[in-house]
């Protein structure tokens, strides 16, 4: 019996060894293990003999049996490790296929200039005031110190619906009626961002609309040196830290004394195209609020004080982007606006 | 206003400084100089020639063979192909080797087998606009006047080696629109005194009063009236040097005594008209009104029909000039005058303004009176005009001078003390830092304690509050001085108010799902204004439009969407996903503000979804954009008060399109483009939408409270219903969840079926209930009990059957 269980036990482990998947090894193991394979006839046998030839047998089959299992168990380890290989191996992609696209969109470039705008000066305390876009006349000009007939009127050539109403020409009208709001009580600290209208033809450099983004500060001993400080601030942060300001006399109806505000040119200084040799750009127009908007809104022009200042959204993006055509704002060419989707 | 530095320097010392310099110097005090030209830098080896010889050339019908005089021993033989060419003649002449503007360089030639060693030149070729040049000489070569020698540099000679600086004024530096006025702004900046011409013109005995009577007819729009008679004039060409400095100054020349007039306009900023004595007929000058309706024929010989709010100056009996705008034809300065009349007066700006727009005249007279002159200038300026008449034009100055009205404005005095000074610009300036600003302005100003008040010179019209005082300190002193700080005082909280917080979440929300903002114009055609309005009112018209596309204020966002989208389309963009906000407007009547609502509008059209190499590809349709608008609802918490209703609204697919509303009330459209509207824009298939983004965000919103996570298992049931169909969903559902009740907490489409295997006219819905009880575990007794509910409610009040 020795004998034939040493044979058993070679037979099994060469089956096992031999057996191509899982199920010719599950087959190995019925037929050597099973309740009707010859390991278990061997023990049915053993009531024949002996009891001292019994234990000792009883513990030779075992061994045979653990050697069988565990043949046919490290046969299932590999056969499964092979099977798992092979399906990842049929899984496989090529990863540099493109990915699924997740469909994005994008602010339009004017909406992303206005909101970089909006949030800086949130930052230093100011808040978003929006008004109409078609004006009462008083609004628009009257209130700012702009009296019909005045001579001033022309540097804005105005789209009236009737004789007191009209497209607005800036968004300065937004101001006045945050200051009357107000009722003569400061301070009020404030950024109009819009759309204005001027009767224009478009072309590369003008659109007969277009937006603005105006400030205003009114309080108690507001100076010019604030109104430069602050334009110090919001150049630095949109066109970037070495950027320098300069102020240049010039008039607005509205702010007494009146400036142009000059950006250094990102050339340095060296002339480039951009500023036209002279190593400066004209960005912003600011001054300190005139005395007579201020009464006109309320406020009493020997306690208060302001300032204003206003840029074009359309301008700063140009110079910043490097556009070159004002029209392309409201063309919304997608090959355009795609470009404005990135988050710098 | 062009300025020349060779005439600016008769009033003020600027030999020291370079155009350039002085040009920087005059834009950081506060006038922009927009350019510098110097003609003379682009031009030369150009001299006076003197024509001895012409003859015609042998081989050319138009050219001339010229033998010139250079100031060599030998003359030159010069082809000219000008008409006006002959012997005698000055001329200028580019030698061979001399370079013209635009770098044309004058080379030694043979013109039909004749030799030509240079060229005769025309003003314009020296680089003199053509509209400057005087008539004579505009279309040929010019002809200098006898002075000149040979061989002396012409560019000189015509003053193009000048520089010539470009101002660009603000309307409130009227003061600048003189050569005098600029050299006081020249001499503030450079702390310099200014020279100004004393004119006293010698008189003949004979009275001017006896010559002409003056009557102003209307003293508001006419104060002053001064007018001067110079008798015997000769009329001929002025002098090179006035001719040359009023061409750089962008004025052509005619005569010597028109010319004056330009010139001392240009000198003092007072604008003269030159009338022929004679042809005033009567010996008298009448200012008044004139009569609506009435004609009169201006000198560029056009008939103007004039309105009683326009200024005329009449002999009496017609009208001579239209005030401060244009002379009249009939009384212009011609070869023949020999007497003439000054007219140096005082118009009313606004009412000049007036006339000068109503005739759409505008000249260099009507734009200085339009900004008001300076009143002292008028009897000096008049004074001027006779003085250069009687040198450059042999005339007799009558005496005296005849002045109706009396307009001698007290100059204004201004104050402010130095702490508001300091204070308004954030300096710390002194006393005498002030008061050598105002000596260097020549502003006459007193000190008394911390006071300083300014006379200000009526020069100066600008000047009238203690801020105009602040800015001329300010400019003079230097902004670059100005230190930079920043407003003191109570901190306040900077934020976006609620409402523009939810517009950029619904734009955000909205470019995540695939959109793309776009910004369109306002303005519009009439057709296209009220084109899918949600409220359609007559549309807002502009009263005087640059276009019929650009005449009338939208009421819809969509119209221009959908150009925008045809546009992509047209460019091998197929798919185009756009939204836009923005305002439209409303009319509310006449001279009403029109309510301007915040709108919130989108196109879609082409694909949704595609994903190429793997060949997934979803066209749009009405339930992708829908989803859209529900996620909009989701983001702002309106999903349950949003709905949807079967709506078919003009421009939009009948079978496709719904009302959005929002607590039953209408807040929006979505649906496709009616197919012919698409096809009229030449774009495919396209699906829209525009809400009343102002609602949306202005209502009540419930703040946001957490509900805890259940703590029990759900339970879920599904059902195919089989209805009419046209039986709605929604309506299914509304069934679904009354008969549901608390316990049901889900309830959702999750198939839809029409087809050949239903009866007809039937369809299938199939609903996946979820039923949870958030306090305990619900048993399958419990369900089922209101299930049977919900399948009997079905039945009764939808007709829906269970699908066997």
């Amino acid at each position: 019996m020795e004998e034939q269980l040493k044979v058993l036990q070679e037979e099994a482990i060469k089956k096992a060894a031999a057996a191509q998947d899982l199920k010719e090894l599950n087959d190995v193991r019925v037929a050597y293990l099973g309740k009707k394979g010859p390991v278990t006839e061997v023990l049915k046998g053993m009531g024949k003999l002996s009891a001292e030839e019994r234990p000792k047998m009883g513990a030779l089959v075992n061994v045979v049996r653990e050697a069988i299992t565990k043949a046919i168990e490290s046969k299932q380890a590999s056969l499964e490790s092979e099977a798992i290989q092979k399906q990842l191996a049929e899984e496989s992609v090529d990863v540099t296929l493109p990915g699924r696209p997740v469909k994005l969109g994008g602010h339009h470039p004017l909406t992303r200039i206005t909101e970089e705008i909006e949030d800086l000066f949130i930052g230093m305390g100011y808040t978003v005031a929006e008004g109409p876009e078609v004006e009462q006349d008083y609004y628009n000009f009257e209130a700012l110190n702009l009296p019909k007939g005045h001579p001033a009127r022309d540097m804005q050539d105005t789209f009236y619906i009737t004789p007191e109403l009209l497209m607005r020409t800036h968004t300065s009208p937004v101001q006045v009626r945050t200051m009357l709001q107000h009722e003569g009580k400061g301070p009020v600290k404030i950024i109009c961002p819009g759309k204005v209208y001027r009767r224009d033809s478009d072309d590369a450099t003008h659109s007969h609309q277009f937006n603005q983004i105006e400030g205003l500060v009114v309080g108690e001993n507001i100076r010019m040196s604030d109104l430069k400080g602050t334009l110090d601030v919001f150049v630095k942060k949109m066109f970037g830290a070495d950027r320098q300001i300069r102020l240049r006399p010039s008039f607005f109806p509205f702010t007494e004394p009146s400036v142009e505000v000059d950006v250094s040119c990102m050339c340095g200084g060296k002339g480039c195209s951009i500023c036209k040799g002279t190593g400066w750009i004209e960005v912003l127009g600011a001054g300190m609020v005139h005395p007579n908007v201020l009464e006109m809104a309320g406020f009493d022009s020997n306690v208060y004080s302001g300032f204003a200042f206003g840029m074009g959204q359309e301008r700063i993006a140009m110079l910043k982007y490097g556009i070159d055509d004002i029209r392309h704002f409201y063309t919304n060419d997608l090959r355009f606006l795609k470009q404005f989707s990135v988050h710098e | 206003m062009f300025v020349s530095y060779k005439w600016l320097s008769q009033y003020v010392d600027i030999a020291d400084q370079t155009p350039e310099e002085l040009a920087e110097k005059i834009t950081r005090a506060g006038i922009e100089v927009e350019g510098v030209e110097m003609p003379a830098s682009e031009m030369k080896g150009i001299v006076v020639g003197y024509v001895q010889s012409r003859e015609q050339h042998p081989n050319a019908d138009k050219l001339s063979k010229c033998l010139v005089d250079v100031g060599e021993e030998e003359p030159v033989q010069i082809i000219c192909g000008a008409k006006n060419v002959d012997a005698g003649q000055f001329v200028a002449v580019a030698r061979t080797g001399a370079v013209l503007p635009g770098n044309f360089k004058i080379k030694r030639a043979k013109l039909r087998g004749e030799e030509s060693n240079g060229m005769i030149c025309s003003l314009s070729e020296l680089g003199i606009e053509s509209r400057l040049n005087p008539k004579e000489y505009a279309e040929g070569i010019f002809n200098f006047p006898n002075d000149v020698t040979p061989g002396e540099d012409a560019l000189a000679a015509l003053n193009r080696d000048d520089a010539i600086l470009e101002l660009s004024l603000t309307p409130n530096r009227s003061d600048a629109l003189s050569m005098i006025g600029v050299a006081y702004e020249v001499a503030a900046i450079l702390g310099r005194d200014v020279k100004l011409p004393e004119p006293k013109p010698a008189e003949a005995d004979e009275k001017a009063s006896d010559a002409v009577r003056i009557q102003i007819n209307a003293p508001e729009d006419n104060p002053l009236y001064i007018a001067r008679v110079v008798k015997n004039v000769k009329i001929g060409p002025s002098p090179l040097w006035m001719q040359t400095l009023l061409m750089n100054a962008g004025i052509r020349p005619h005569n010597n005594v028109v010319d004056i007039t330009n010139y001392v306009l240009m000198e003092y900023g007072q604008p003269l008209h030159a009338f022929d004595l004679n042809r005033v007929e009567t010996g008298e000058v009448v200012v008044r009104h004139a009569e609506e309706g009435e004609t009169f024929t201006t000198l560029d010989d056009v008939e103007r029909t004039l309105s009683a709010d326009q200024l005329v100056i009449t002999n009496g009996q017609k009208p001579i000039a239209l005030a401060g705008v244009m002379g009249g034809a009939n009384s212009e300065v011609t070869e023949q005058t020999v007497n003439v009349l000054i007219e140096s007066a005082y118009f009313n700006g606004q009412t000049v303004r007036a006339a000068s727009k109503a005739h759409g005249l505008r000249s260099e007279a009507s734009a200085r009176f339009e900004k008001g002159v300076d009143p002292a200038r008028v009897q000096a300026a008049c004074d001027r005009a006779a003085e250069l008449m009687a040198e450059l034009a042999e005339g007799t100055v009558l005496s005296g001078s005849v002045v109706a009205g009396e307009y001698a404005p007290e100059p204004k005095q201004v104050s402010i003390t130095l702490d508001r000074l300091n204070m308004r610009l954030g300096t710390s300036l002194t006393m005498e830092n002030v008061e050598e600003i105002f000596s260097r302005l020549k502003f006459e100003a007193e000190t008394n304690g911390d006071t300083i008040t300014v006379t200000v010179p009526t020069r100066r019209a600008d000047i009238t509050i203690p801020e105009d005082l602040t800015e001329e300190v300010a400019r003079l002193y230097g902004y670059d001085h100005i230190p930079l700080t920043l407003p003191e005082g109570e901190a306040l909280p900077g934020a976006l108010s609620p409402y523009q917080l939810g517009r950029r979440t619904v734009r955000r929300y909205l470019e995540g799902a695939g959109f793309n903002q776009a910004v369109t114009y306002s303005l519009t055609s009439q057709k296209r204004a009220a084109q899918f309005a949600l409220e359609v009112r007559e549309p807002v018209a502009l009263a005087m439009p640059m276009s019929e596309e650009r005449a009338y204020l939208r009421e819809s966002l969509l119209p221009h969407l959908i150009e925008a989208a045809a546009y992509n389309n047209a460019r091998q963009m197929g798919s185009v996903a756009l939204y836009e906000t923005g305002s439209v407007y409303l009319n509310e009547g006449e001279n009403v503000q029109p309510k301007e609502e915040e709108r919130l509008a989108g196109i879609v059209t082409g694909l949704w979804q595609e994903h190429l190499w793997q060949g997934e590809k979803t066209a749009v349709d009405f339930f992708a954009v829908k989803g859209v608008i529900e996620g909009i609802a989701d983001r702002l918490g309106l999903t349950d008060r949003l709905s949807f209703q079967k709506a078919a609204p003009e421009g939009f697919h009948p079978g496709r399109t719904a009302a959005v509303l929002l607590d039953e009330q209408p807040v929006g459209v979505i649906g496709q483009l009616h197919p012919s509207l698409a096809k009229e824009a030449d774009i495919k298939e396209a699906y829209l939408f525009e809400l009343k983004l102002d609602v949306l965000l202005n209502t009540d919103r419930s703040a946001l409270a957490y509900t805890p996570i259940p703590r029990f298992p759900s339970i879920s049931r599904d059902i195919a219903l089989v209805v009419d169909r046209a039986t709605e969903a929604a309506s299914l559902e509304a069934v679904i969840k009354e008969a549901g009740g608390a316990l049901l907490t889900n309830v959702h489409v999750f198939d839809v079926y029409e087809g050949e295997r239903m009866e007809a006219g039937k369809k299938s819905v199939a609903f996946a209930l979820t039923y949870m009880n958030p306090e305990k575990t619900l048993t399958d007794e419990e369900v089922t009990a209101v299930h049977e509910k919900v399948l009997t409610a079905l039945k009764e009040k939808a007709n829906a059957d269970l699908r066997a």
